[in-house]
Parts: C-alpha cells; sequence; structure tokens
C-alpha cells in the first residue's frame, strides 16, 4: 500500500533528466503524459525504487496531478513501492514454471537467502517474490533480477545457487 | 518439413543485425510497398491473404485494416502489441530476441499502408532486454533510411518508437494497452467506439500482434495469393507454437495450420513426445486462457477423426469436447501433473492480473482462486465444485473485456473433463496432500465422448 507521508527526498540529476527529455519527445505534443510509464522505469532504474517523493517530481516534470502518478505506480505490478534488495529477483511462478519445478526454486531461494518472500536481506544485497508469467515457459523455470532485467534459464538448485555466489562477488 | 516464412533464418549468426538481416533478403518488402504498391494495394494483399491476428482473437487482419477511419487532417497509429504474457505463450518474446528486424520490417509495411507516421511498439516492461535489441535495430534501420523522413525517396516519413509497459497482462487488451500507452491504469474501454475510429489519443488505431506484424513481410514478399496456399481452410499460413510443459523439445515452432496435433507433440520435427517416458495427460492448446483439453479429446475429435492445429480443428466440438488455437501457447501436462493444483495457479494468476473495474471479474476471480485454493489443500466439499461451475458462469460474458471470459474457462474445462479428479481430492484429503491423482479416467481413449452443451 503507498503511503503518502513517507517522504525521501530524492534528486534528479542532470544525465537522468535528460533521459526524460528523449523519452518525452516521442509522444505528440500535450501528450507528454504518455511519458509517465518509461519515467518510473529510469526512476526505478536509478533508485532501485520509486519513492513518493520521486513520484511527484515525475508528475511536476509532466505537469500533471500526483495522483495521477500514484494510481499508475500501483496499478503495476513492476513498480516497486518499498526498497528491495540491490539484485531483486523474480521467479515466475505460473502454471507451465511450475509443471517443471518453479515452486522448488521458490523455496530453496526462501533457505538459501534466509529471508521470507518481499523481506531483504541482512546485508542489503537480495530480495525475491514470485512473479507472474514472464513469457519464457518453454525455458522455465525462470527468473529475472532487476533493475537490469537480466534474464536466466532452465534453473535447477545448483544453478541458483551458483548465481547468488555471483552475485555475491559482483 | 514444413516451409518457414518467419523464422527460415533464426540460425543464421549475426540475424539479428541489419546488415545480415539484408543479406538473407531483408527489408525487400519495404522496397516493394513503398515504391510499387500503394497503401491500398498492401491492404489488398494482406486481405488475400487470409491472415488471422496471432494475439489470440483469430480475427482477419485485412479486415482489421480496412475498418480503420480516414477523416482527413487526423493522425492514425499503428501500434503493435507486444505485450506477451498469456501463461504458455512465448513466441513474441522469442522473434523479437532473435530477429527484430522482422518486426521492424513488418511495421514499416504495415504503417505505410494505414498511413500512420508515428507509431509505437509497446513492449512489456519485464522483457527490458528486448526492448534493448529493439531500440537498437530501430536505430541501425534508421540510420541506414529504413526510418526517419522520406523513406527511400519516396516522401513517406514513419518514426518508430518502443513503449515499455509496466507488468500488467490485462495490457494485453489492446484498449487497456491504449490508456496504459496514454500514461494511465490499464483499464479496458467500453467498446465501442473501437480503436479504428477513436484508439490512441482518440485517433484512428491500429493495435496488431508482433507475430502478425512479422508475417506481413512475406505476404508482400510472395504476394497475398501466396500466403494463402499454405495452410488449411480459413487457416491460412504458418503460426508459431510456443510448446511448454513436459515435453522432450519445448520451444517455439514454426507449423504450417493443418498440421495434426499428434504430429506436434510426438514428431521429433517438433517437440519429440512427453519427457521422461511419460503419458500425455492433458493439455492447453492455445494459452492458459483456453479450454484445456485431456489427452483423447487433443489428438481425436469426439467422433475419432484426427485434431489438427488450425483455428477450426482445434475449437471443433465447441467448449464440450474442443478448445481454441488462442495465440499458440501450446501447454503440455504428465500423467504426474495434478488438474486442481494447475487450475488453482492459472486462477490465482487471473486474480492478480483482474484491473478491478468490473465486479463479477474482481471478485469472482478472487473466489475461484479461494474455492480451488481449498480443495487443492483438503478441505473441499462437494459442493464447492458446483459453487466453482456457479462462480465461472456467472462471470463468462458479464465483463467489459475477456480477462472475465478467460478467467472461467480454464476452470469451466477443469471441472468438464475432470471432475473425477476434483471429487477424489475431496473424498481422499489427506491421501491428496501426498498422492497425484495421475491418468484421468477421461484421459484414457474411450468410445464416444458425450456430447452435450452444459450451458
Amino acid at each position: 500500500m503507498l503511503k503518502v507521508e513517507e517522504q525521501t527526498p530524492v534528486q534528479f540529476s542532470s544525465e537522468l533528466l535528460a533521459k526524460f527529455d528523449d523519452v518525452k519527445s516521442r509522444y505528440p505534443e500535450g501528450k507528454q503524459k504518455s511519458a509517465l510509464l518509461p519515467l518510473l522505469h529510469l526512476v526505478q532504474a536509478e533508485f532501485l525504487w520509486v519513492p513518493t517523493s520521486a513520484m511527484d517530481k515525475i508528475a511536476e516534470y509532466l505537469n500533471i496531478q500526483p495522483i495521477e502518478v500514484y494510481e499508475v505506480a500501483t496499478f503495476y505490478t513492476m513498480y516497486f513501492l518499498k526498497p528491495q534488495g540491490k539484485f531483486a529477483l523474480e521467479v515466475c511462478r505460473t502454471g507451465p514454471c511450475c509443471l517443471v519445478g518453479a515452486e522448488k526454486i521458490l523455496d530453496h531461494l526462501e533457505n538459501k537467502l534466509g529471508i521470507k518472500e518481499g523481506e531483504v536481506t541482512a546485508d542489503g544485497l537480495f530480495s525475491f517474490r514470485g512473479v507472474e508469467c514472464l513469457a519464457a515457459c518453454g525455458f522455465g523455470p525462470v527468473l529475472q533480477i532487476s533493475p537490469e532485467y537480466t534474464f536466466y534459464e532452465n534453473l535447477t538448485t545448483e544453478s541458483v545457487d551458483k548465481l547468488i555466489e555471483d552475485l555475491k562477488n559482483k | 518439413m514444413s516451409r518457414k516464412l518467419l523464422l527460415e533464418h533464426i540460425n543464421v549468426p549475426g540475424i539479428n543485425t541489419l546488415e545480415v538481416y539484408r543479406q538473407k533478403g531483408g527489408y525487400r518488402a519495404v522496397e516493394k510497398a513503398l515504391k510499387t504498391l500503394t497503401p491500398e494495394e498492401v491492404v489488398e494483399e494482406v486481405k488475400k491473404s487470409g491472415l488471422r491476428g496471432r494475439g489470440g482473437a483469430g480475427f482477419p487482419t485485412g479486415m482489421k485494416w480496412s475498418f480503420l477511419a480516414k477523416p482527413e487532417g487526423v493522425a492514425r497509429y499503428l501500434v503493435c502489441n507486444a505485450d506477451e504474457s498469456e501463461p504458455g505463450t512465448f513466441k513474441d518474446r522469442y522473434l523479437m530476441t532473435y530477429i527484430p528486424h522482422a518486426l521492424i520490417e513488418g511495421m514499416i509495411v504495415s504503417s505505410f499502408a494505414l498511413g500512420a507516421k508515428v507509431s509505437y511498439i509497446y513492449v512489456r516492461g519485464e522483457m527490458m532486454p528486448q526492448i534493448r535489441i529493439l531500440e537498437k535495430a530501430i536505430a541501425e534501420a534508421k540510420a541506414a533510411g529504413w526510418l526517419g523522413k522520406n523513406i527511400l525517396g519516396t516522401g513517406y516519413d514513419l518514426e518508430l518508437y518502443v513503449q515499455p509497459g509496466g507488468g500488467a497482462y490485462i495490457c494485453g487488451e489492446e484498449t487497456a494497452l491504449l490508456e496504459s500507452l496514454e500514461g494511465k491504469r490499464g483499464n479496458p474501454r467500453i467498446k465501442p467506439p473501437f480503436p479504428a475510429i477513436a484508439g490512441l489519443y482518440g485517433c484512428p488505431t491500429v493495435v496488431n500482434n508482433v507475430e502478425s506484424i512479422a508475417a506481413v513481410v512475406p505476404i508482400i514478399n510472395d504476394g497475398g495469393e501466396e500466403y494463402a496456399k499454405i495452410g488449411i481452410g480459413r487457416s491460412t499460413g504458418t503460426k508459431l507454437i510456443s510448446a511448454s510443459g513436459n515435453l522432450v523439445k519445448p520451444g517455439v515452432y514454426e507449423i504450417e495450420l493443418g498440421l495434426p496435433v499428434e504430429e506436434f507433440i510426438y514428431s521429433d520435427e517438433y517437440c519429440g513426445g512427453i519427457a521422461n517416458g511419460k503419458k500425455l495427460k492433458a493439455t492447453v492448446a492455445g494459452g492458459s486462457s483456453v479450454p484445456i483439453l485431456p489427452a483423447n479429446l487433443t489428438l481425436k475429435y469426439a467422433n475419432g477423426e484426427p485434431r489438427l492445429m488450425s483455428y477450426e480443428s482445434l475449437s471443433e466440438g465447441g467448449f464440450a469436447t474442443g478448445t481454441m488455437m488462442g495465440s499458440g501457447g501450446f501447454i503440455a501436462f504428465d500423467e504426474d501433473q495434478c488438474i486442481v493444483r494447475n487450475t488453482w495457479n492459472f486462477a490465482r494468476f487471473y486474480h492478480h492480473e483482474s484491473c478491478g473495474q468490473c465486479s463479477p471479474c474482481r471478485e469472482g476471480t478472487g473466489w475461484m482462486e479461494k474455492i480451488l485454493h481449498k480443495i487443492e489443500h483438503g478441505h473441499g466439499t462437494i459442493e464447492d465444485v458446483d459453487l466453482l461451475w456457479d462462480v465461472q458462469r456467472k462471470i463468462e460474458g458479464n465483463t467489459i473485456c475477456p480477462l472475465g471470459d478467460a478467467a472461467a474457462w480454464p476452470v469451466a474445462s477443469a471441472i468438464r473433463h475432470f471432475r473425477d479428479e476434483f471429487e477424489w481430492h475431496i473424498k481422499e484429503p489427506i491421501k491428496s496432500q501426498s498422492q497425484n491423482y495421475g491418468l484421468a479416467n477421461y484421459a484414457t481413449p474411450i468410445e464416444k465422448a458425450p456430447v452435450t452443451e452444459e450451458k
């Protein structure tokens, strides 16, 4: 649930604002609100989540009401409304992936990382959650890691262990 | 070996680059369309091809194009639907990953046919790697003069942009997609007006699936009539099938429509049979929304004739004994899989993805998920099965968009064909926690399946 009172001050760098300008130029005059979803992605890539104060600044940039940003940020599942681990692991938990062992991967992550779905490890490195179909059903089980959305297919508990070790050393 | 129109060069190293794509004959369709055909002639070729929308609905693409309103002085838009999220479907991701230029070439030809000067490819947000691939390919095409101002000196201008979604299945519904592209929540619009009259920014708009747009390329290269010679009946051309589940070789296959289902599952050219030497229990032939069928009805009609991979053949027998082509997401279940658990999983998916606009869907999908959770975990009663049937019937047809139907059909078909398995979970609550039901009674070949209208 979105807590509007929760304010984490953010600054948008000039590089980020330049990216905003590039996105905004893709739409006709007066239709700049179309840039909202891409802008939220850019903010999340920068801060690893979307603080309410960033939403307010986006509203100001696009010349729309803050509520127009809140309602979008809370509707779509990709935007994190609270801080995540540096590596946010998202495992597909929908039918076809479950036929080939996705539930085992989720259980394994829970044991391996010692956290429940939605929590962050004490070192701040990892969080994980189950997500709905990632459109890679033939290569399941699969997981993706935001903010780059790098993709890992045909997972086994061994390959997940190796992935976690690799990420720790990154 | 069947003909490949979309994936012919998929294994050529570097086919994702403009240079190699050109060497293999890429962008010929753009040259042909822009230099030798009028927009109306391109639409005519697509009509002749009999191409049907590859996103799931199967509506003839040429006809959809001909509905586009063309008021003077008003912009028109082509929007590509790359919000591939239907469980079991992953063909568009595959196509965009390996041959991005096939989609871009199709977008240029289709935009020309529709008179669009700005077109968008709406890609689901999770596909960031594919978005990067497409943006790179668009930059390549633009630098080479295939996009931008005065393409090939013909005076035709086109800008093409990639738009990321935010992770919402509902945005695959075309009006929800347009809402999302306008920077709003993905709530489907009430139709009419259809997007062909009032779509993006209130302007006439066509929304087409990735595969439909890519198929325009071979249609223009070889002519609509040639394309229509492939396939069977009103199911013309080739179709990408995403095969997943318990198969020896899951993956994306391009088939000529009309291929026997049995050949698709068992031949080495395609899926190579069921993994680990198991038996086939059931299939979902067209993505999670379409009715699940037991093995016998997957391979043959109720009257024993072989079932084919085509729009008509897959729906033969109606919902009593048939299913649908959908988006071509073919999911195979082996004898170890639990139908109740899978139905619960799908119900959870639809509950999660319901936009919440219509009460039957918002409330009904959650209700179905809860009942199925209860049955799966050994707390169900016989009345729950009837309640589940009742709930799904009250969702179907009572919502603005087809997500309600899509949520109801998998539940209805699971009860229709696998009621014995649901009842076993209820009668054997303890056993069902440690064992699976195995092959259903209905899944073994029977003489004659009951053909009764259950609506």
